[in-house]
């Protein structure tokens, strides 16, 4: 394999990572707060449709990205109204979410433009389009660096940049803030918080929010940056990858980043089976690729890649004692 | 909170939220421009309105029977296994290879052994994340999840690689030999009179040999098999000891293990016994109609499992009448799609709303009900 091919799939890492990473931090702050959520797949998907729905209606994509995170956001909000407020099982509304989700956004998608559930192509103003960092022309002369510079690190849409500053700032939030002290502190023994006089609904709602904001960029960022427009289940299974990689990351922001791009290589690499098969000698099933993620993650699970401990409170609705 | 009558929370609760997910599904047709009580007749029309419609109806029920007992079985024991759908395609792949590969002298010893093979490819893929929960603590819904998507990828090689017949593009296996098919409803006697077709003028419609026409129908022998595993399930939950000690271990998990039930039995058994279950659809879709195995068997059969044990408050009896309410969805939702611009995802759509209304939401419901009770109960007092 030579360096060109190897930036282009660094490239397309970064790519295909990105919702990946998106999704798998918007998850974190969630199951931090103690409420699972297995239905970021379901929140992708209703913003990837919503975004590119209002980016084809408006060409405006800035406003497919407000419409993408409010889709989210509402979908958040009813899994946090079964979960917090009615105590309901989480795992089972989030199953339910992701239902409701790859059904209704067919049925919007289908209902506003008969395209078989797809919304028009988009193209200019309503898609995010690359930007390319300052000084990478010039510096693409310049041997290994030059190129690395130009090809993988700039050239992405602004989406892709928020993802990267997502993960500092989340490190920062839950490690250095008073508002992360205290989500960790809800995940892991809400009575505690309950006792300091912190609301512990308050703080989970507000988790809960912020996974949808997420989400809601993840998606948009499937419908309007990495693709041209929504198509039926699109985020094909994505969700479910970034919960796999929360995991792999034992949810941690900086951990996440390395799991999510670790899994968008084997994305990346599902698309090169010759450059597998190149350095491997021999020729490796896609389909092994594509099962990678689920297969670390189980492995993770069970302890082989070091344990992997889910916040303590996590998935139990809290009761207030009278 | 007060309690509930019993027949209230048995029935009512489940009937309300299924009210509320078919209200709910209302106003998204009325939001994009579609008519609900048009789209609720062209329903039942396609489902139930013929006896063709009925073949199809029963045949996604049988389906939906087995993964929902699957689904259940594991809930009494405190189990969510969400991994019904991978155990069912592992399903498939048993059925398959015992079609394909092992030479049977009539349908009905091939049903036994594919049945065997379907329960015991389910029952294997259902084992590792069980034996994960039981001895190293990993959560059994993350685990199926991603089993089932392992499940997905093997599929996808072993129809692409392996099963895939040499010069064909499909990735599927070849077909199953034609002696091994098993009876649907319309080449059964008595049953299949109902299946009759009649011509223009009231008249039994007769082939060119003078034989009676029926129309096709997928529903098949396997309806029957359904039938028998839930009461087996039944007898199993409530009158066995082993039935009992999953119940007491997914009621109180801490109690149990102090009246010395092991842990470790009650989850491998019940997961075992879920996934066999799972497992044992392919009976239906794959030996009963496809005739052989084709990528995404399931086609999400196994997933509407858990609407169905939800809404039939895991009880087999209620697995039943949820599977056929299910099965109606189904082949409804099919007929919207054939006849009417509403597409056919409307049924995922509805198939979402009644899982979050009976599983997640229930205790909205119940406090809902709780308060009309207890307002007719101070109306009485006074």
């Amino acid at each position: 394999m030579d360096y060109a091919t190897l930036l282009q799939i660094l490239d397309s890492t970064i790519r295909l990572g990105t919702p990946l990473l998106l999704a798998c931090l918007a998850g974190l702050y969630s199951e931090r707060s103690g409420i699972f959520d297995i239905g970021l797949e379901g929140k992708m998907l209703a913003a990837a449709m919503a975004s590119g729905a209002v980016a084809a209606l408006t060409g405006n994509v800035w406003l497919g990205l407000l419409a993408g995170i409010a889709a989210s956001m509402i979908f958040a909000l009813i899994h946090g109204l079964a979960s917090i407020t009615f105590r309901g099982n989480q795992l089972i509304s989030g199953v339910a979410l992701n239902f409701v989700a790859s059904g209704i956004t067919v049925l919007i998608a289908q209902s506003l433009f008969g395209q078989g559930g797809r919304t028009p192509p988009l193209e200019g103003a309503a898609r995010f389009n690359p930007i390319t960092l300052p000084f990478a022309e010039q510096v693409q002369g310049v041997p290994v660096i030059g190129p690395l510079y130009y090809e993988v690190i700039s050239g992405h849409p602004i989406l892709a940049y928020i993802a990267f500053l997502a993960v500092p700032v989340t490190w920062w939030l839950l490690y250095r803030t008073r508002f992360g002290l205290r989500l960790r502190a809800v995940g892991e023994n809400p009575a505690a918080v309950d006792t300091a006089g912190i609301s512990v609904t308050g703080l989970r709602y507000a988790a809960v929010a912020i996974t949808g904001l997420l989400c809601g960029i993840a998606g948009a960022y499937m419908a309007t940056a990495l693709q041209a427009g929504f198509g039926r289940e699109m985020t094909a299974g994505r969700g479910y990858i970034a919960l796999a990689a929360l995991i792999f990351a034992k949810w941690r922001p900086w951990q996440a980043l390395m799991a999510t791009m670790l899994f968008g290589l084997f994305q990346a690499l599902a698309l090169r089976p010759d450059v597998i098969e190149g350095i491997a000698g021999i020729k490796i099933p896609s389909a092994a690729l594509d099962a990678l993620p689920y297969v670390l993650t189980v492995l993770a699970l069970a302890g082989f890649v070091g344990k992997a401990t889910p916040p303590r409170a996590g998935g139990e609705p809290y009761v207030k004692e009278r | 909170m007060a309690k509930l009558p019993r027949w209230a929370d048995l029935a009512l609760v489940p009937l309300i939220s299924l009210v509320l997910a078919a209200l709910v599904s209302a106003i998204v047709l009325v939001l994009i421009g579609q008519s609900p009580m048009q789209a609720l007749s062209v329903m039942v029309d396609g489902a139930l309105g013929s006896a063709s419609g009925w073949g199809y109806t029963l045949y996604y029920a049988t389906s939906f029977i087995f993964t929902g007992l699957g689904v259940t079985i594991a809930f009494h024991a405190g189990l969510f296994n969400i991994g019904g759908e991978g155990q069912a395609q592992l399903g498939g792949l048993g059925v398959a290879l015992a079609c394909l590969f092992l030479p049977w002298p009539h349908w009905t010893v091939a049903l036994v052994g594919a049945s065997l093979a379907a329960a015991l490819f389910g029952a294997a893929w259902a084992a590792i994340p069980a034996w994960l929960q039981a001895k190293r603590g990993s959560h059994i819904v993350i685990t199926t999840i991603m089993f089932n998507y392992i499940a997905a990828a093997l599929l996808i090689y072993i129809l692409g690689e392996i099963l895939r017949p040499v010069g064909s593009m499909d990735p599927a296996s070849a077909r199953f030999p034609a002696e091994l098919g098993l009876p649907h409803f319309h080449e059964m006697p008595i049953l299949r009179d109902f299946f009759l077709k009649y011509g223009p003028d009231g008249a039994v419609k007769l082939s060119a040999q003078g034989l009676p026409v029926y129309s096709r129908v997928p529903a098949n022998i396997t309806f029957f098999l359904s039938l028998i595993a839930a009461f087996g399930v039944w007898v199993l939950l409530w009158h066995t000891r082993l039935g009992y000690e999953m119940r007491a271990f997914g009621k109180q998990e801490k109690a149990a293990r102090y009246a010395g039930i092991s842990a470790f039995k009650i989850i491998m058994v019940a997961m075992l016994l879920s996934g066999a279950l799972s497992g044992l659809m392919a009976i239906n879709n794959v030996m009963g109609q496809a005739e052989r195995l084709l990528q995404n068997s399931a086609e999400g059969a196994g997933f509407i499992g858990i609407a169905v044990a939800l809404m039939g408050r895991n009880h087999p009896l209620g697995v039943v009448l949820a599977a056929v309410l299910f099965g109606f969805l189904y082949q409804g939702g099919a007929a919207l799609g054939l006849n009417t611009s509403i597409p056919i995802e409307l049924r995922t759509v509805v198939q979402g709303l009644v899982i979050l209304f009976t599983g997640a939401l229930d205790y909205m419901v119940r406090i809902m009900l709780t308060w009309v009770f207890s307002l007719r109960q101070t109306e009485r007092a006074a």
